[in-house]
């Protein structure tokens, strides 16, 4: 079963963060990557620019508005996320608690499962 | 059909190096036969077939086998000159008649997780290529091809013999395992767009032939084959040209595969006599009274009610007592029915949440209670992974809002 990982990051919580607590982020990411590649998990993972860097697309029912930056109300932002393929839900839960976020106030993962694959690289 | 033979003795070629070198070397083995399997391809249609193509896959994976072993240095010397040329395998190793249920319960090794099993079994036995699975499964080749090197890592650690020195029929419980969760998951598809593939379900099929084939006697191993024969027929019936789901009874029953049923139902006739109702030979026994019957309300339900009765009782599964409950409402009613789901949902037992809904949702709608089965579909089709079944869900609930 396929499940992304969703890392929702709260930009403040981050920036409070020292120097040696966001490398020590940047390693267990790459240490959790090198695990789930060796068991076979691994689909794929991508980290996502800054909020900041964000265009907004909005529905009119006509012409799309186009805005630069993100939604004014939220404050959570989605940061990167892995896809993974796993035997269970349970395994997906499992394997989210070993990303490093899971360790640090104000950040989150969501699990939710894939319904759909398309692409070169499912 | 080169393809097709070149499938078959895959697992026979593999065998034979295996007799040779020991499942220790399970990798290297492995490697060498697709390397062979592959040669092949390119040389036989313009050099022309050999006239005997295990020989000369077993020469030729052979002689791969000990390149690998030699360039690799891998191994001791010891080894090495274990794996000498001076005695060519293909005049060492015959055939074993066995060798690809042997292979087969090798590939499902009890250290090795389902998903792992099942990419082994469809490489090593059925002879698919790594990206073939992938393309099979929706993933990317890469994750296929850690999970085959792991799983062939994992055998060697766990000191795996070859050939099994236990007897033919120990072991093949988890082989008729992998081989149902193969064809499961090319007839159901539980993500993605296309409900079934015909591919995975048209090798689980073929691997059964083998495993029956090779064990005549095993009544499991009948049952099986003769489940998914006596569902795969169903097959052409089961979605539209969009790939949308059609529910059995709405099935346009003409486009059942015959020749299929027949088949599943002889199995059946003669597996049948003088044995223990097991697990597989009951659902095969439900599958055909659906098969057999001209429509639903033509189905011999109280029948298919005690073999489900029997089925809850061999295997406690709620995946079961649910089925139950369909066969219950058509026997004594929806509310009996309903009843089952009611004690279901409050046992709290490992089930298919979103199963348990769609069953819920179709009993309410038998019942006449239409507003309860537009929420329970609604509910439904917000819990499946499954984009067809999602869209048949929502379809449900969207004909009875229309209907009211």
């Amino acid at each position: 079963m396929k499940y992304l990982i969703l890392m929702q990051v709260d930009p403040s919580a981050f920036d409070s963060l020292t120097a040696e607590e966001q490398t020590a982020i940047g390693t267990g990411h790459q240490a959790f990557i090198e695990q789930i590649t060796a068991s076979g998990e691994m689909l794929s993972t991508h980290a996502l620019g800054d909020p900041t860097q964000t265009t907004t697309i909005r529905g009119t029912g006509g012409k799309p508005e186009v805005i630069d930056g993100p939604f004014a109300e939220t404050k959570e932002f989605m940061g990167g996320y892995y896809l993974i393929d796993v035997e269970s839900k349970e395994r997906a839960i499992e394997l989210a608690q070993l990303i490093p976020d899971a360790g640090i106030k104000g950040l989150s993962l969501e699990i939710r499962p894939v319904m759909f694959s398309g692409g070169a690289n499912m | 059909m080169p393809e097709d033979l070149l499938r078959a003795l895959a697992p026979q070629v593999l065998g034979a190096l295996l007799r040779r070198y020991g499942a220790g070397q399970f990798d290297l083995c492995e490697d060498a036969v697709q390397e062979a399997l592959l040669a092949a391809h390119e040389q036989w249609p313009t050099r022309g077939y050999p006239d005997d193509p295990a020989a000369w896959l077993i020469t030729v994976a052979g002689r791969r086998l000990i390149d690998r072993i030699r360039s690799e240095k891998r191994r001791h010397d010891r080894e090495l000159k274990h794996a000498s040329l001076a005695h060519p395998l293909a005049q060492q190793a015959a055939l074993a008649t066995d060798d690809s249920v042997q292979v087969l319960k090798l590939c499902c090794h009890p250290a090795l997780s389902p998903a792992a099993q099942v990419a082994l079994t469809l490489r090593a036995v059925a002879g698919l290529t790594t990206a073939q699975i992938a393309h099979a499964y929706l993933l990317p080749e890469t994750t296929v091809a850690q999970r085959i090197t792991r799983a062939k890592a994992r055998i060697r650690e766990a000191g795996a013999a070859f050939p099994a020195a236990t007897s033919a029929e120990d072991r093949v419980t988890p082989v008729l395992t992998v081989l149902y969760l193969m064809f499961n998951e090319g007839h159901t598809a539980t993500t993605g767009r296309a409900v079934h593939d015909v591919e995975l379900s048209g090798e689980a099929i073929r691997l059964a032939r083998i495993v029956c084939a090779e064990l005549p006697e095993h009544g499991e191993a009948a049952g099986l084959l003769a489940l998914m024969l006596l569902t795969d027929a169903r097959r052409a019936a089961r979605t539209t040209p969009s790939g949308a789901l059609i529910r059995l009874d709405e099935q346009d029953r003409s486009l059942w595969n015959q020749a299929a049923i027949a088949e599943g139902v002889a199995i059946l006739e003669c597996t049948l006599p003088g044995r223990r109702p097991s697990p597989y030979l009951l659902q095969a026994s439900i599958a055909a009274l659906h098969d057999e019957a001209p429509n639903t309300s033509e189905t011999d339900w109280p029948q298919i009610l005690v073999l489900y009765k029997l089925l809850e009782r061999e295997t406690r599964n709620p995946v079961v007592t649910l089925n139950r409950a369909v066969a219950e409402a058509m026997v004594h009613g929806p509310a009996a029915g309903l009843a089952i789901v009611e004690e279901l949902t409050a046992s709290k037992l490992q089930t298919d949440l979103s199963r348990l809904m769609a069953v819920r949702a179709h009993l309410l709608e038998q019942s006449g209670d239409r507003q309860a089965a537009i929420e329970a579909y609604h509910s439904a089709a917000r819990a499946t992974a499954s984009t067809p079944e999602h869209d048949y869900l929502l379809g449900r609930a969207r004909s009875l809002v229309e209907s009211g």
